[in-house]
């Protein structure tokens, strides 16, 4: 096989534009308009790569992204992309490809000597072997198997160009530009409605591009550029080319690649390489077209044979002809045209096959005349070659045989509808015997077929059919089935799935074994796995299948069709969220001041926020949190509280509401008061805790963690919504609007007392420990001030609007300057809360209970509220389960770490004796040594007892005490101040 | 026959013809000892056990379509046993530990391949949760380890490091983790049990149950009616289904979980690595493709498919952590349904009514279990008592509280 | 998915938060635990249509019920919750009555 230019040229190339490109590092020429296929083609290269078992040589087949053997990888470094297929590789000047899955080089490739053992390499053989010694399966042989495994590379390197994501919505989507694509979409355009009309090539056309035929007197080609003209010029109408539909989905949803700059070398600036869309359509028209079926027989692997229907798109449409000397064997009339177009595109066609007595005397005649063999009745038995095709074995139909020399056979078995975008949403497709091939069943609502994808094939009644029931242009392909010459011994391997080297053999094989389904049988097979989904191996495969088990087809069946239609890069999924836009990051609203503190940042759930504040000597985070703890409570600090989340609740039954909510009651609480809160499930654990503010009568305001902040919001409104409708109460998200800063320590009123406007007193009487007020400060901010403290200092919380919070942290810092304020982040807070035994999601993480807690006195409620019931039972207030405790290191000068177990002392580490967990931990600047929290069997009855915290994956066993869960001022004096 | 490099030799001088049907293809029985219902993996793993460790041969396993058309043939075949919580720490174990001497069992090259499990971690609170659940693991004889930074980036040069939304701050490697080829466990458990004369009866969906005063005897399938001593129910996401035909109701959902398959690469990842961050998980198959998924759809489903967004925020996830997989191209994605319980682990118990048994619950990790689901299901089949790795996993311990909840999400199934 | 919002009209199912089966009626305060029990675990898990609760979070934060097979994920209906929650007493009183007539599960 040798292929070369057409003299005539070809309608989809240019032959004045001529563009260099390389494969395998070999210089090459071709036009534009190429594919990289029909390049290589005209070209002359006949071998394209090696299959995935047995590294077999293999030449192009197909003409479109069924082409099961010539993969390529494109573009080198970071652009490096593996399995492409050629056909669909649009050519540009300076395009270099790479052959793959071979070594050291595609015309000497040492893995081929897997062919020599294909006697053992037979399907599902490693299911019986490699399993002695055990050890061995590990060592050597699947490591030699994954080296040998998979097609192309990656780059290794992150990918340098980006994607994006877009949605479309329309009318009616239009699948497929062909004929009755054209036809669908210029009558919804005409009628006015909205429509999206998706071509996976560059060109609008389908088959029109190629035909010899006319309609309404002009060729196929023009034709098709007067409706693209007029689809151009409609309003409404959006064209969207080199785009493939990949996915149905539900809701009329479907999903679809466009390949924005695969054609360009590199992407221009600011331009994606692709774009996923969603497209959203009421109705969509899939004129997808057909697929051309191969016929199973010895020798079908060489290079040299290939699909009937692309030996005549490359010489049609490109003018790259795959042989001096070309046959086919087709088993319908399609095959036939093909071969009077190769003839009239100057192609030598040798003769034609078919197994078919009766074929069209107009159809034999046209080979005839072009001196051509036309062999009705006939039936090749083999190929033969050595590196390429050489020649055929015929059986001529009075008997005898004959051997045709030939560089080039096209095949057709028959075409297969494209039906995959109506089965995706679960209908099985149907085995139509008017067909020979599987059509859609049942549609899903919103879906229907036109054209070939339909099973119209014939160009006339796709016009007939004026668009609705509207591919390619395949008159008379209809016909009696055929699928398979078996294999005589020493004929030769007879394929079925070229790229995973699945042979009639290994179908025969598996059937035997007794896998006998399909499904079963491409799993033990790999039939129909590898990167072309098996578009042109899967029909002969369960129907050499059915043969073999004396069923029919729709008794032996398909497989399913899975998205994506083609592959999708996983990088154009993603779209614009990779690296930093990964996912969102949100920023405090005080945020400008912790960047002017140059403070160290981390990340909390979504939140950026501050973790300690460094000041220019400290060269240690220890140093720098020790120092914001020790300020706090000698002096003052201020930290920011905003990321909590905030949830207003109004109305006259809010008072009820939140003690529906809530395990401790709020019915009591007076206006101008605070009360902490925790909140269950409804299956007794412990949820969220927080505190709640009486601003008036009606009127409140719940805080909860940063990080159930949504998840409470969400659980609020269900309850308000769904489980008790029948509350006057409204429910409000606040968690945005109002900046919080948490100051605190024994000068906090001191400086709260130099920002809150005049008029408001601060003192204690007036303002006792979990007072609230609503007030203004900085000269008529409003804002709320709360009288809490998680650090268990004098405290206050001072809300004002979001974007007054950085200028209230700004103020508050200034005006206790004197005081030695200093400003304090999480690391801080946590060390702080540590200290007084305060549990946050370390404690409160879902597993845990409010008994185990130390909160189940408000469990205990007469009252309805969610979890109250579940709450009850035994299991959950079982101390066996744990109780918060306090511990602290026995040899004072060891770390303690948040994930240890705590065992008892003596006894073996085993799973036996784990009593409980470390929760959280803290370097205390305020005790000198490090501090934890945890929960440990009946902990509550076991103060000051030593207990082993157990933490082998990081090499750490530490004797601790047991005492309660406050470590600093339990009377809570200094909160009092 | 049996399986061995010299039958296959011998195979490939006798043109493969001597090999006779992994599995036979029986008529049902009038009746048997046990009848499984559902021939996925845990149901024919189930009928192994029953005839090989329990000497109970005279078992049918009835299978609506063909053996390993759930969940078992669209997993993303990971095997792990890093559990926090008891109730799952020692079963999985056990789990493992079956998988470990599978081949040896079943002579069946199931592929087990341990090349380890990673689980990222990107803070401290998550450093520490990792912690405590690797050190559950080493009081229970299992092997973990907590990876630092540099330990990760050694292991694998290609996450981003630098760049990212999610610093990787080190991981919570099982290097007895890894992957077995799902199929082949299929085969391999419907193989051995019929050699120890279990019937696989494959396309015979029950319809019903047989019941005679309050107790279960046997089913009625499209193959007619079979009775049994003991009916086991191993239908995984159609348990509510089943249920319903004896008048049962659980605490489970039926969920959608999407996986995904890349195109034949050559190798690049090894092992599985687990980024819970951004909700994605991938290790490479022998034959070269990436195998990957990501969280659940969410929504109650039988449809065996998912949507966008999902797969929208796995491959979102799969570049953040991963940016050299931007150009591999998804060949195939596809769903399964889930039986997603009430805490995010299963139920092998006994239900209310007598002689049905009841094995679901196995939420998004079923595959992982299959050997210890089948010890452990054929265990309280032939004892009528729970096997010692599944005491804490039975169905009243909702109605307790004693609930087996590693995430903590409480009754929520598809948060777990 | 496309759910059809009441407030909001046709929108992403992304934006909706799931949290599932309408059909539990949360037990009257003195119900007891067996109630509570049946509320918080038991599921009938349908494989057709069900009747759910989400959450339009991206939205009006409107709790919404829709109708929906969970065979094929098809939306028959969506309305507001506050249009379901009375007719749900009345099925769930119903569904009781049946739960205790057949001794229920464990």
């Amino acid at each position: 096989m040798s292929g070369y230019r057409l003299s005539a040229g070809g309608t989809l190339v240019d032959p004045a534009t001529r563009l260099s490109f390389r494969f395998d590092d070999k210089a090459y020429q071709g036009l534009a308009g190429d594919s990289l296929a029909s390049a290589l083609l005209a070209g002359g290269v006949s071998l394209f790569g090696r299959s995935f078992k047995y590294h077999r040589r293999r030449g192009l087949f197909a003409a479109g992204p069924e082409e099961p053997n010539a993969l390529v990888e494109l573009r080198g470094g970071a652009r490096r992309e593996p399995n492409l297929k050629a056909p669909v590789v649009e050519l540009y000047d300076g395009l270099e490809a790479w052959s793959q899955n071979r070594w050291p080089s595609l015309t000497f490739d040492l893995m081929a000597v897997n062919g020599l053992l294909d006697k053992l390499f037979v399907a599902g053989f490693y299911y019986k072997t490699f399993k002695w010694p055990s050890s061995f399966w590990e060592k050597l042989y699947e490591p030699l198997i994954r080296r040998a495994a998979g097609l192309g590379r990656l780059s290794g390197e992150p990918d340098p160009d980006s994607y994006e994501t877009a949605t479309a919505h329309a009318d009616l989507l239009v699948v497929g530009s062909g004929p009755a694509g054209l036809l669908a979409a210029r009558t919804a355009a005409r009628a006015g409605r909205r429509v999206i009309l998706v071509e996976r090539d560059a060109r609008l056309g389908g088959s029109l591009l190629t035909t010899r035929r006319t309609i309404d007197g002009q060729p196929g080609a023009a034709w098709a550029a007067a409706v693209e003209a007029e689809l151009a010029a409609a309003p409404h109408v959006r064209i969207l080319r080199r785009t493939t539909v990949f996915g149905t989905y539900d809701g009329g949803q479907f999903g679809a690649l466009e390949r924005v700059a695969d054609h360009l070398p590199v992407p221009p600036p600011h331009c994606p390489r692709q774009r996923a869309w969603t497209l959203v359509a009421g109705e969509a028209i899939v004129a997808a077209g057909a697929i051309e079926r191969p016929i199973v027989f010895p020798g079908n692997d060489l290079p040299g044979v290939m699909l009937a229907g692309a030996l005549r798109h490359y010489a049609v449409g490109y003018g790259a002809a795959a042989g001096r000397a070309v046959t086919l064997f087709t088993a319908n009339d399609s095959g036939w045209h093909a071969a009077a177009d190769l003839i009239a595109s100057g192609v030598t066609v040798a003769a034609v096959i078919d197994p078919r007595a009766d074929v069209a005397p107009a159809l034999t005649a046209a080979v005839a005349a072009g001196s051509g063999r036309a062999l009705a009745g006939a039936r090749l038995r083999r190929a033969l070659g050595g590196k390429a095709l050489e020649a055929i074995d015929v059986d001529l139909p009075g008997g005898g045989s004959d051997r045709i020399a030939t560089d080039a056979l096209g095949v057709s078995g028959n075409w297969q509808p494209d039906i995959q975008l109506a089965t995706h949403r679960g209908d099985r497709p149907v085995w139509s015997d008017a067909h020979a091939a599987f059509t859609a069943g049942k549609l899903p609502p919103g879906i229907r077929l036109a054209g070939a994808a339909a099973g119209t094939f014939r160009l006339a009644d796709i016009f007939a059919a004026g668009g609705t029931e509207a591919a390619v242009d395949l008159e008379g392909a209809a016909l009696t089935p055929f699928w398979h010459v078996g294999g005589s011994k020493g004929a030769g391997k007879a394929f079925v799935d070229f790229q995973h080297d699945v042979t009639d053999a290994d179908v025969a094989l598996a059937a035997r074994e007794g896998y006998v389904s399909v499904e079963h049988l491409k799993r033990y097979t790999t039939l129909g796995m590898a990167t072309d989904q098996g578009r042109t191996a899967n029909l002969n495969g369960l129907a050499i299948l059915a043969e073999l088990t004396g069923r029919t087809i729709p008794q032996t069946g398909i497989t399913t069709m899975r998205p994506p239609v083609e592959p999708v890069a996983i990088g154009a999924l993603a779209g614009h969220h990779r690296a930093m836009a990964f996912r969102p990051r949100r920023l405090p609203p005080i945020h400008m001041v912790a960047v002017e503190r140059e403070a160290q940042m981390i990340e909390v759930g979504p939140w950026w926020r501050a973790q300690w504040f460094p000041l220019p000597h400290e060269t240690d985070w220890q140093q720098s949190v020790d120092r914001e703890v020790t300020t706090v409570r000698k002096a003052v600090g201020v930290c920011d509280m905003s990321t909590l989340g905030k949830i207003e609740v109004f109305g006259p039954d809010a008072a009820a509401f939140l003690t529906r909510l809530c395990a401790n009651s709020v019915m009591k609480l007076a206006v101008g008061r605070c009360a902490y809160f925790l909140m269950l499930r409804e299956d007794g654990y412990a949820y969220d805790d927080g505190t709640v503010a009486r601003l008036g009568p009606e009127r409140f305001v719940m805080t909860c963690s940063t990080a159930h902040a949504a998840k409470v919001y969400e659980q609020v409104e269900y309850a308000r919504q769904v489980l008790f409708p029948e509350m006057d109460v409204v429910v409000q998200s606040a968690t945005e609007q109002w900046a919080q800063l948490a100051l605190a320590g024994p000068r906090a009123r001191d400086v709260l007392a130099r920002i809150v406007d005049p008029g408001f007193d601060l003192s204690g009487a007036a303002f006792p420990p979990v007072a609230c007020a609503e007030t203004t400060v900085l000269g008529g901010v409003r804002a709320r001030l709360f009288r809490l403290t998680f650090s268990g200092e004098l405290a206050f919380e001072i809300a004002v609007p979001a974007r007054r919070g950085a200028d209230l942290m700004r103020r508050l810092l200034i005006a206790g300057q004197d005081f030695g304020i200093v400003p304090y982040g999480t690391e801080a807070v946590g060390a702080m809360r540590i200290e007084k035994g305060h549990p946050v999601g370390s404690e409160i993480n879902g597993q845990t209970s409010a008994h185990m807690l130390g909160l189940g006195a408000f469990a205990e409620r007469k009252h309805d509220c969610i979890g109250r019931v579940l709450a009850a039972r035994p299991y959950l207030t079982d101390p066996a389960r744990g109780r918060l405790v306090g511990l602290k290191p026995v040899d004072r000068a060891a770390r303690l770490r948040a994930g240890a177990h705590l065992l008892p002392k003596g006894p073996d580490a085993t799973a036996a004796h784990d009593q409980g967990w470390i929760t959280s931990v803290a370097h205390s600047p305020t005790l000198g040594c490090w501090i934890g929290l945890g929960f440990l069997a009946h902990g509550d009855k076991r103060h000051a007892e030593i207990v082993r915290a157990y933490d082998p994956v990081r090499g750490g066993d530490v004797e601790v005490e047991v005492v309660a869960p406050c470590f600093v001022d339990p009377e809570g004096n200094r909160a009092r101040a | 026959m049996t399986y061995s490099i010299a039958s296959l030799v011998a195979g490939a001088l006798t043109g493969h013809r001597r090999w006779k049907p992994a599995w036979r293809k029986p008529e049902p029985k009038p009746s048997y000892d046990v009848v499984v219902v559902g021939g996925g993996g845990h149901g024919l793993a189930t009928a192994y056990h029953l005839a090989a460790t329990f000497g109970i041969r005279n078992v049918a396993v009835v299978e609506k379509g063909w053996i390993g058309s759930g969940n078992a043939g669209r997993n993303t075949t990971i095997i792990r046993s890093n559990y926090l919580l008891p109730g799952n720490v020692s079963f999985y174990e056990l789990s493992m530990k079956l998988w470990e001497r599978q081949e040896a069992d079943l002579n069946f090259n199931t592929m087990v391949s341990q090349r380890g499990v990673l689980n990222l971690y990107h803070s401290d609170s998550q450093r520490d949760a990792y912690a405590r659940r690797g050190n559950s693991m080493r009081l229970n004889g299992i092997d973990a380890e907590l990876l630092t930074r540099e330990e990760v980036m050694a292991r694998h040069p290609y996450l981003d490091y630098d760049n990212a939304r999610f610093p990787i701050r080190g991981g919570l490697l099982q290097r007895r983790g890894g992957t077995a080829r799902h199929d082949g466990v299929v085969w391999g458990y419907a193989r051995a049990a019929d050699r120890l004369g279990v019937d696989i009866i494959e396309n015979a969906e029950v319809t019903g149950f047989l019941r005679e005063g309050g107790r279960i005897v046997g089913v009625e399938t499209s193959r007619g009616a079979i009775r049994a001593g003991k009916v086991g129910m191993a239908v995984a996401g159609n348990t509510s289904r089943v249920a319903s035909l004896a008048g049962l109701r659980l605490p489970i959902e039926s969920h959608v979980l999407q996986a995904f398959v890349s195109e034949g690469l050559k190798p690049t990842v090894d092992g599985v690595i687990t980024f819970g961050a951004g909700h994605f998980y991938v290790s490479q198959s022998d034959k070269g493709g990436l195998v990957f998924g990501g969280d659940i759809d969410g929504y109650n489903s039988y449809a065996q498919r998912g949507n966008l967004p999902v797969i929208r925020d796995v491959c979102e996830g799969g570049i953040a952590v991963m940016p050299m997989i931007g150009r591999a191209r998804i060949l195939r994605h596809w769903g399964g349904i889930m039986d997603m319980s009430m805490d995010g682990s299963p139920i092998i118990d006994r239900t209310p009514i007598d002689g049905l048994y009841l094995n679901a619950g196995w939420c998004y990790g079923g595959f992982k279990a299959t050997p210890a689901s089948g010890m452990t299901f054929a265990h309280l089949l032939a004892r009528d008592a729970p096997h010692p790795t599944a005491t804490l996993l039975t169905l009243d311990r909702f109605r307790s509280g004693a609930v087996v909840d590693e995430k903590g999400m409480g009754a929520q199934p598809n948060l777990h | 998915m496309l759910i059809t919002c009441p407030f909001c009209g046709l929108r992403d199912a992304a934006e909706f938060t799931y949290r599932g089966d309408a059909a539990p009626v949360r037990p009257a305060a003195d119900a007891g635990e067996a109630a509570f029990f049946d509320y918080v675990y038991l599921r009938d898990n349908p494989a057709g249509p069900i009747r759910e609760h989400w959450f339009h979070r991206a939205g009006c934060h409107g709790w919404v019920t829709v109708t929906r097979d969970t065979r094929t994920h098809a939306i028959e209906s969506v309305v507001p919750v506050e249009a379901t929650v009375a007719a749900e007493a009345v099925v769930a009183a119903e569904a009781a009555v049946a739960v205790e007539a057949e001794g229920g599960a464990r």
